[in-house]
């Protein structure tokens, strides 16, 4: 079948195709469709469903689970942003130690220039290196498709997990898509754990024997990476001049060689780790200049020019001294690159300055956050506004502009205990439902624990909104629909040792601003609920009941 | 079959449709046997920010990104937008732009707006297609198709009327199919 599909469903189709039957991850864009989507194409015409999909807590639990299901014997596709990495890497590392038993790939998806993410700009592409976990760049759908099929293949091969590195242009990117459609519905196969302690517990002095065994798996693979057809090389052999290149920036080259009318011999690389080593020296011998075309940070610049000395090739590699590390790669910044080493001409397009006012994000019409925001200031206007991940992040905005701090999900609430003990200042943690029982709530504990008195206002939404409405453990409902146990907020934050708690409606203001007021007296942490729809959710449910 | 690649550039408010559009010109240019690809921006961006997102269709096409001064046709849902894509357009862009105005804190009013367009001396054509949408069909939110359905009488896009209707019933929920079809017929039939 050929049909034009996005990079996220193109991974959701291989990974049926290759059968898969456990799902995980934690929602973050620009990887959230891959959770979502599946979870709403994978009940057949009779009802039933043979794969299990859910959104994780977080991605560490995420991870774990799949790893559960790999150790049962079950498929499994576990998908992240970038950052989801970071959380996840405590339970990254020893798989790669223990292995996986059922084949298991991690979709991992960064956003060069941060379309949609705060924190930082960060290159996953080195977790490889730490993990030693086998990484795999698709450039287009296509490959999203192919790639999660071969990845799949090889961890079925090698029992190792296998990453499949993406960037926002990669998962938001459409193309027509050869794939092949599989026939849905049938009942839940479950798989069966084989107790086998020796493979699956990295206890010492076992663990140092699992380090033995990966480094060797990973020389194995390196030996079919030299063979893999996705470490491709185009264009006329005979130039001097050469490219390698890999991900979406493959695509950007190959319009710039157009742009300038150049045929000269491209490397395009699909695996990132481990790199094909030999073909990468046979590649660079017979030239004189060789450009590296990669996003972000030049780690495959730096292998290449360490092999490059190693195997003594005369050859002389540019890369991040011509293509910025910051930000995405074009066409455009391609061929500039390109104009200065080939000494053909290149002009850009003209760009006028514009100067005009920047139009950022801001919070929905009828958004329950914006009674909370300006009660905030108004009761406390000196004091420390910490945020978080999430819509609440829009109070960095105007016109809001309150947000003192932000890191990463759950950080506002840690931040604010260690202001606290080491000032004297008012501190206001402000936090989503979803951010909370992400990560949180271990944050809350500590403050309880460690004695210092933050208040934190929750704004409970009653959804994970900002990444397209995924359902979380404060709804009472799964991923698939299914009815379960609803987590009240301030029942867990009873339980933790809180002893001032209000659960309100944020449309009244006046008590909203009296509890605030009350609250920031306290020598102990208190909590505030701001429970209140979203308005998109609140709008799309009338909308169905219609 | 047209021989160099098409590319064009979508702008407008996180919110206002943009990606519904996309499908469906992406649907368009598929349905008429052309390779495309197209890119998109998910999540924080659409809240209520600027949008943009790249179609190219033709017979190959590499990047999905259009280069600055490399469109042919920008469609901007909204007029500050619309502006705001006049300096990446090329000599040989054409912009057409939905006659809307959607303030934000310290946003240009609708005057400014209008005037820095006309200085721009681009080839610009604004189009009352939100409020065509609002006065006949009484929904804005298809004012996207009616947009497309500008580009397609104007012969301002090489897609034919008939591919765009079937990409339409492709991409287009049941629910809303007729709505769709006729905001992208409004421009033709309305002239």
């Amino acid at each position: 079948m050929k049909k034009v599909l996005i990079g996220n469903d193109a991974i959701i189709k291989a990974a049926l195709v290759s059968g898969v039957s456990f799902v995980s991850g934690y929602p973050g864009c620009p990887a959230a469709e891959i959770g979502d989507d599946f979870a709403k194409i994978v009940k057949g015409p009779d009802g039933y469903s043979n794969v299990y999909v859910e959104w994780a807590t977080n991605e560490k639990t995420g991870l774990e689970s799949a790893i559960g299901a790999s150790f049962s014997g079950l498929k499994s596709l576990v998908s992240m942003k970038s950052f989801g990495i970071n959380v996840c890497s405590d339970a990254l590392l020893p798989l790669a130690y223990t292995g996986t038993k059922a084949p298991m790939v991690i979709v991992i998806a960064d956003d060069p220039s941060c379309w949609s993410s705060a924190q930082t700009e960060q290159n996953s592409r080195g977790y490889a290196y730490l993990s030693h976990i086998p990484m795999l760049e698709p450039s287009d759908p296509q490959e999203c498709y192919d790639f999660t099929k071969l990845a799949y293949e090889m961890s079925e091969k090698f029992n190792t997990p296998v990453i499949l590195h993406t960037t926002t242009r990669v998962n938001h990117q459409k193309m027509p898509v050869v794939f092949e459609e599989i026939e849905r519905g049938g009942q839940f196969k479950k798989g069966e754990f084989v107790k086998n302690h020796h493979q699956f517990s990295t206890m010492p002095p076992r663990v140092m024997e699992m380090k033995k065994e990966l480094l060797e798996k990973v020389k194995k693979i390196q030996a079919y990476a030299e063979k893999a057809k996705i470490n491709k090389i185009t264009g006329n052999k005979k130039s001097k001049v050469g490219i390698i290149v890999s991900g979406v920036s493959y695509l950007h080259t190959m319009e710039a060689l157009d742009m300038m009318d150049l045929d000269i011999p491209v490397l395009k690389l699909g695996f990132f780790y481990p790199l094909p080593k030999e073909k990468i020296a046979k590649f660079l011998s017979p030239l004189k200049k060789v450009l590296v075309v990669e996003e972000l940070d030049g780690y495959l610049e730096r292998e290449i020019a360490g092999l490059a000395g190693i195997e003594k090739i005369k050859v002389e590699i540019f890369g991040k001294d011509l293509l910025s590390e910051i930000g995405e790669l074009d066409s455009e910044k391609i061929a500039v690159a390109l104009a200065k080493i080939t000494g053909k001409k290149f002009t850009a397009g003209k760009v006028s300055k514009m100067d005009l006012p920047k139009r950022t994000a801001r919070l929905c019409e009828g958004c329950p956050y914006w009674y909370v925001f300006p009660v905030l200031k108004r009761v406390a206007p000196d004091a420390i506004f910490a945020g978080d991940i999430g819509c609440n992040m829009i109070a960095g905005l105007a016109p809001h502009n309150m947000q003192d701090t932000l890191f990463c999900m759950g950080a506002s609430l840690g931040i604010s205990h260690g202001i606290k003990k080491s000032t004297n200042q008012k501190v206001i943690s402000i936090m989503g439902d979803g951010t909370f029982f992400h990560s949180g709530m271990s944050s809350l504990v500590n403050s309880v624990y460690n004695g210092s008195n933050p208040l934190l206002v929750i704004l409970d939404n009653r959804i994970t909104a900002m990444t397209g409405h995924q359902p979380n453990p404060g709804m009472g409902k799964t991923l698939m629909g299914d009815t379960t146990e609803e987590l009240r907020i301030e029942e867990i934050a009873k339980a933790c040792g809180v002893k001032n708690i209000k659960v309100l409606d944020p449309i009244n203001m006046q008590e909203l601003e009296g509890t605030v007021r009350e609250f920031l007296s306290k020598d102990e942490p208190s909590l505030i609920v701001c429970k209140r729809i979203c308005a998109l959710l609140a709008k799309r449910q009338a909308k169905a009941t219609k | 079959m047209i021989n160099k690649n098409f590319n064009i550039v979508l702008s407008g408010v996180g919110g206002q449709g943009i990606i519904t559009l996309l499908q469906v010109i992406d649907e368009a240019a598929f349905v008429e046997g052309y390779d495309v690809k197209s890119s998109e921006l998910h999540g924080l961006s659409q809240r209520g920010g600027s949008v943009e997102a790249h179609i190219r269709f033709g017979k190959k096409v590499n990047s999905p990104m259009v280069s600055s001064g490399t469109a042919d046709l920008v469609i901007a849902l909204e007029a500050l937008e619309g502006l705001r894509e006049s300096g990446k357009a090329g000599k040989d862009t054409k912009i057409i732009i939905n006659e809307y105005f959607l303030p934000f804190l310290n946003s240009l009013s609708k005057e400014e707006i209008t005037q820095r367009l006309k200085d721009s001396k681009k080839n610009f054509q604004m189009v009352p297609a939100s409020e065509e949408c609002k006065n006949k069909l009484q929904n804005e939110v298809v004012c996207t198709l009616y947009m497309l359905g500008y580009a397609v009488a104007n012969n301002l896009i090489p897609l034919k009327e008939g591919s765009v209707l079937q990409a339409i019933k492709n991409v287009i929920p049941d629910r809303y199919l007729e709505l769709n079809e006729k905001a992208f017929l409004l421009p033709k039939n309305g002239k």
